[in-house]
């Protein structure tokens, strides 16, 4: 089996489902309801969390391969097992997606009052869906995974957001779903190829290189919208004004490393020829994302707005740490999606806790909040400093890595690329001093009260992982190590051969 | 040990200050950072004359792992040689004082644990960075201050134009911070670390790579000390990134003297000697160091001139003070340059504290206009101000004259056409040093009051919390001149400074500096007494001058009262375009032309499906939009690949 004895990667996936099948068995008046379903909810993803550490523990640093493996026959006539494994890359995505569940669950506990039973539901499932999307071995599994994420989000957005909710929910749903389209035509080529869709074996499957182009181009199709990177970015604004705030954070902390992460499982590895060749148009989509969504961060009213367009730019960050192809680049792309993940998603907490109190999102209604909430304008500063880039907290090492990453294959990479470092400190203060800073002058903001110890809690741990992962950034990046290293081996000697099977022809 | 507690200590009494400082009061935050400054400056003072005067032996203080990927490897680690343990020992040595005038400045303040939070943030950070083991260590400590800097020139947040200095100050900084990171990916691929001994141990080797850009091949040392250099340029205020210092006044007085005058706006210079063992390899960059540093030595001597914020007049004085620093660095002076940085955060401070008595006597009035006739009210603030201005002059024996006259000797030794240069600059920016200085003693505390009378009435000296700081800054800037001018810039400063700052081997300027002609030796002290006599001139003897000067050029005097348009100049060029493209590209880029591809396509569906075939469902309408949407991503992306091919 594996290090631990038992399928820890699969109960951990199916366990939120569980818990989702309690809350939905229970009965009585609607107030009993929403409370036990949120107290099942809280504590079945806490439980998962607990879980889940153990992962961190018994982790193999030192091991490049698939760790917790475990296999079940499914569909063995077409070649689809039930595969589960995780490896350097995807480890602390699992934890991050079992981190952020409790503390989404925790900040949904007062500001959702109506159908609280599906909506804890619908959390469950989609943390079922988030684990099992980063634990899969298997393509057709990892897909169901992948489509699956999409349901219970979409609900989220459509069930419970904003005002314009339906049409945010519907662009979401199209946008991801029209990838996903393209994605799995590239799937069922690469079974018909292959044979198989194991993905540890695909890995080393070297498909030609003209082949190798259309199936990058169905991947991107799908990955970046998911990323989301320009020009195909603009649902992201809307599903993050409209969706609740703990939606929006699961939004921005994990789904938005699906693409990603699917460029580094699948596109890169899979396909290293037609990635190098088509290295500078990600390079171009990136810096494009980088310093086009900058600018317009800069112009936003409103405040959820502004943080998911910052979002686009950061993760064009991420996007060009891939596909410069070496460690330092890679491990910043890596380390910046985990940043992301924090930061943005404590960045969507802090809007959500004065929008609770306010019920507005433009920044022009508020002013002066610093001298009423002290603790939340110094938990704000805070992410607002990771957002930029701060050595010392998380925003900075990804950051950082990626330049050096972006140097190595050009200095006007890296400069351009860059760029966020002077853009998005002009967009985030701006939007620190018109919320925070000058004077108080709205009457409604005048007896604003501060954190309260539910929120305290929410934003506790994620202070603490920004700044751990700021000044000791090595124990994240211990995970993967060896994982990147070999990715890049493997991705260099893929080159080489092709060059060497090109050279033979001629 | 003692060198990582005092740079530690100022943490610990930033995070009580800061973290506690409400529940505990601020009589505690206050006691706590203080006792922690204190601290740190005996530790620091102890590591630095055990260092350099006891025989102590330089080393590394090893912290454990920062950053690692791949090859890349940076550990948390400080530095102790004698170029930090100097800076160590003058940054905790004048923070501490103005942590104690705090006392009595902020008095008055609400939230005064969060001023000493910031204070002693700013601290840490500084010594952070003088200890950096490697260029991202420094470098953190380089963000670092900028981000105290920021949180205290925005200090009293309720007011907007301390919000934009804030804002300002932080983007311009960003801006040099950007080629600073770029100078250390540079470095990385040049010597496969940034390890200062593993890069100082790799100078030779890599003397004659080469990095292209702009489609040219240059030397590696050359783009590198630029790129840095660059970075300094943001931090230092030098010329094209200065704008944000004047404007960085809007925060409390002891901000000014600590951050903008005596510590983290020298962080440039300090780097530019930090890095001497590859600077010296780079003669293209230096030149550049020089032309910037005694181009910026001269603006802001002539901006200063007309300033009429007591403050402003001290900040473009700053800027210019370190275009000084830059000229000596730039002619491979290194010395010379540490030196007058470490006589200047002693006169300048001093300048900046005085200032901000006279600021606290007269009523928190800052313009000069509304000043004068207070002399005899405030005596010991109008005497440490004479001090102050005496050093920064460069009168015999003031501090300011040694480190001024080694400079201006120095870039003549040089013997180059950017050496001249700079001497040049610095002797026409010494003359204007004196005027401006007199100036502005003669306005401030001479002639008739001009303020009224109300204020006038309440014009007293400051408590003792706030005199005697001034005093040992005072005591500060008249000694650390004749004491430390043969140790650190005579012929045996390499008894003093170790193998921490390293010259080329044809590097003598140190040595020619002492055998220049008479006439460079006694210029910069002539040319200081002639702008004093002309200022006695203009604002005692002959009032009517000035507005006579004024009156006959006009647009001279409003190029200069305007800081040479620098401000109007990126307001229109950087700052209004900036967000009006940010519109344009939301308005029209995002809303037209992205979404309208979708959105369009699903009206088009929706309404074609409607009238055509009525039979047909919503859904399939979506399926429909979806199957197309997926077609036309990818005929785009055919086409973008078409086209990069």
């Amino acid at each position: 089996m594996n290090v631990v004895g038992f399928p820890l990667l699969s109960l951990l996936t199916w366990l939120p489902l569980v818990g989702g099948l309690i809350i939905m068995s229970v009965r009585g008046d609607e107030a009993a309801v929403a409370a036990n379903a949120r107290w099942t909810a809280l504590w079945t993803s806490l439980v998962v969390f607990a879980l889940s550490l153990v992962l961190w523990a018994r982790f193999d640093h030192a091991d490049p391969g698939f760790q917790f493996v475990e296999t079940a026959a499914w569909l063995p006539q077409w070649g689809i097992t039930y595969k589960m494994g995780v490896d350097g890359i995807s480890v602390l995505f699992v934890l991050l997606s079992t981190a952020l569940t409790p503390i989404c669950i925790l900040a949904s506990w007062d500001s959702i009052t109506v159908r609280v039973r599906e909506y804890m539901l619908a959390f469950l499932i989609l943390e079922t869906m988030m684990v099992g999307m980063f634990c899969a071995l298997d393509f057709v599994v990892f897909y169901m995974f992948f489509e699956g994420v999409l349901i219970p989000m979409y609900l989220i957005i459509g069930v419970w957001g904003g005002v314009r909710r339906v049409y945010a929910a519907v662009k979401f749903f199209l946008y991801t779903l029209a990838g996903s389209v393209l994605m799995l035509l590239a799937l069922l080529a690469m079974w018909y190829l292959a044979g198989t869709t194991d993905i540890p074996t695909l890995l080393h499957t070297q498909f030609p290189p003209a082949m190798q182009t259309w199936l990058f181009l169905a991947f991107l199709a799908s990955f970046a919208v998911k990323v989301p990177m320009w020009p195909v970015h603009t649902w992201l604004p809307d599903a993050h004004v409209e969706a609740p705030t703990a939606g929006s954070v699961i939004l921005a902390g994990v789904l938005l490393k699906m693409g990603a992460y699917g460029f580094l499982r699948f596109s890169v590895p899979m396909l290293p020829a037609a990635s190098a060749s088509l290295a500078p148009l990600m390079f171009a989509l990136s810096v494009i994302a980088v310093i086009y969504t900058s600018y317009v961060a800069l112009a936003q009213e409103d405040m959820k707005k502004l943080i998911a367009y910052s979002s686009v730019a950061h993760m064009g960050v991420v996007t060009i740490g891939i596909f410069t192809f070496n460690v330092q680049g890679i491990s910043g792309a890596l380390f910046q999606m985990l940043s992301h993940g924090i930061v943005s998603a404590a960045l969507f907490l802090c809007v959500g806790v004065i929008y609770d109190r306010i019920h507005s999102r433009e920044i022009a209604r508020y002013g002066g909040l610093a001298d009423r909430m002290p603790a939340y304008a110094f938990v704000f500063m805070l992410f607002t400093l990771a957002s930029v880039g701060l050595p010392g907290t998380s925003g900075f090492v990804g950051e950082f890595l990626v330049l050096l990453g972006a140097f190595k294959v050009n200095f006007w990479l890296a400069l351009l690329g860059s760029m966020g470092m002077i853009l998005g400190a002009a967009y985030m203060l701006y939007l620190y001093r018109r919320i925070i800073f000058g004077t108080l002058t709205r009457a409604e903001l005048r007896d604003i009260l501060d954190l309260s110890p539910r929120e305290v809690a929410v934003f506790a741990p994620l202070v603490i992982l920004t700044l751990w992962m700021g000044v000791y950034p090595s124990s994240f990046t211990g995970f993967w190590d060896a994982s990147v290293g070999a990715m890049v081996e493997h991705h260099q000697a893929a080159l080489a051969a092709a060059v060497t099977l090109a050279g033979g022809l001629h | 040990m003692l060198f990582a507690v005092a740079v530690f200590a100022p943490l610990f009494g930033s995070a009580i200050a800061g973290l506690f400082g409400k529940a505990i009061g601020d009589r505690a935050a206050q006691a706590v950072s203080i006792l922690c400054m204190l601290l740190a400056s005996a530790c620091g003072v102890t590591a630095f004359v055990q260092l350099v005067y006891l025989g102590g032996s330089p080393g590394v203080v090893s912290l454990g792992t920062w950053v690692q990927a791949g090859s890349f490897h940076v550990d948390w680690a400080l530095r102790y040689d004698a170029l930090s343990a100097v800076m160590v020992a003058m940054v905790t040595t004048v923070a501490t004082l103005i942590h104690i005038y705090s006392l009595g400045y902020m008095s008055h303040d609400a939230t005064r644990w969060r001023f000493f939070s910031y204070l002693s943030l700013f601290s840490f950070a500084m010594l952070m960075l003088v200890t950096g083991d490697n260029l991202l260590q420094l470098f953190f400590g380089w963000e670092g201050v900028g981000l105290a800097s920021y949180l205290l020139i925005g200090y009293w947040y309720d007011r907007p134009a301390a919000c934009a200095a804030a804002i300002k100050a932080f983007l311009v900084n960003r801006i040099g911070d950007l080629g600073f990171a770029l100078g250390i990916a540079l470095v990385f691929f040049t010597f496969g670390s940034i390890d200062l001994s593993t890069i100082f141990a790799g100078v030779p080797q890599h003397q004659a790579d080469t990095y292209t850009l702009f489609g040219t091949s240059w030397r590696a040392y050359e783009v590198i000390g630029t790129l840095l250099f660059i970075g300094a340029m943001g931090k230092s205020a030098q010329l094209g990134l200065h704008v944000w210092l004047p404007d960085a006044m809007e925060g409390p007085t002891p901000v000014s003297a600590l951050i903008h005058a005596a510590t983290m706006v020298t962080a440039g210079v300090f780097l530019m000697a930090r890095f001497s063992p590859v600077m010296e390899y780079a003669p293209y960059a230096l030149a550049f160091v020089t032309f910037i540093g005694a181009s910026t030595a001269l603006f802001a001597a002539t901006v200063g001139c007309v300033q009429n914020d007591i403050k402003r007049v001290i900040a473009y004085s700053t800027c210019s003070q370190l275009g000084y620093m830059f000229i000596a660095a730039g002619v491979g002076a290194y010395q010379a340059s540490m030196f007058h940085l470490l006589t200047h955060a002693f006169f300048k401070a001093l300048l900046f504290l005085a200032a901000g008595s006279v600021i606290h006597a007269m009523s928190d009035e800052q313009d000069i206009r509304r000043m004068g006739g207070i002399w005899k009210k405030i005596p010991i603030t109008y005497g440490v101000f004479w001090v102050g201005s005496l050093a920064l002059a460069g009168i015999y024996p003031f501090a300011g004259f040694y480190s001024k006259d080694a400079i201006l000797e120095a870039a003549y030794a040089a013997h180059t056409g950017i050496g001249t240069y700079g001497f040049w600059c610095g002797l026409i920016a010494a003359f204007l040093t004196a005027f401006y200085s007199w100036r502005l003693i003669i306005l401030t505390f001479h002639g008739k009051p001009r303020a009224d009378a109300h204020t006038m009435a309440h014009v007293h000296e400051s408590p003792a919390v706030m005199t005697i700081p001034l005093i040992l800054l005072a005591v500060g800037a008249t000694v650390t001149g004749f004491t430390f001018y043969e140790p650190l810039t005579g012929p045996n400063w390499t008894q003093f400074w170790g193998h921490s700052i390293q010259l080329a081997a044809g590097n003598n300027v140190l040595e020619t500096l002492h055998h220049v002609p008479d006439w460079v030796e006694l210029s910069p002290s002539l040319v200081g007494i002639a702008g004093i006599l002309l200022a006695y001139l203009y604002y005692v003897a002959a009032p009517r001058l000035p507005v006579l000067v004024a009156g006959h050029f006009p647009p001279v005097y409003r190029f200069l009262l305007n800081k040479w348009y620098f401000d109007e100049l990126y307001d229109a060029v950087l700052v209004r375009p900036s967000f009006a493209l940010a519109r344009v590209l939301w308005k029209v880029g995002d809303a037209t032309i992205i979404d309208g591809v979708p959105n369009g396509l699903a009206a088009l569906t929706a309404g074609g499906s409607a009238q055509v075939v009525k039979l047909q469902t919503g859904s399939i309408a979506v399926y429909a939009f979806a199957m197309l949407i997926g077609v036309v991503v990818l005929s785009l992306l055919v086409l973008l690949l078409l086209v990069v091919r």
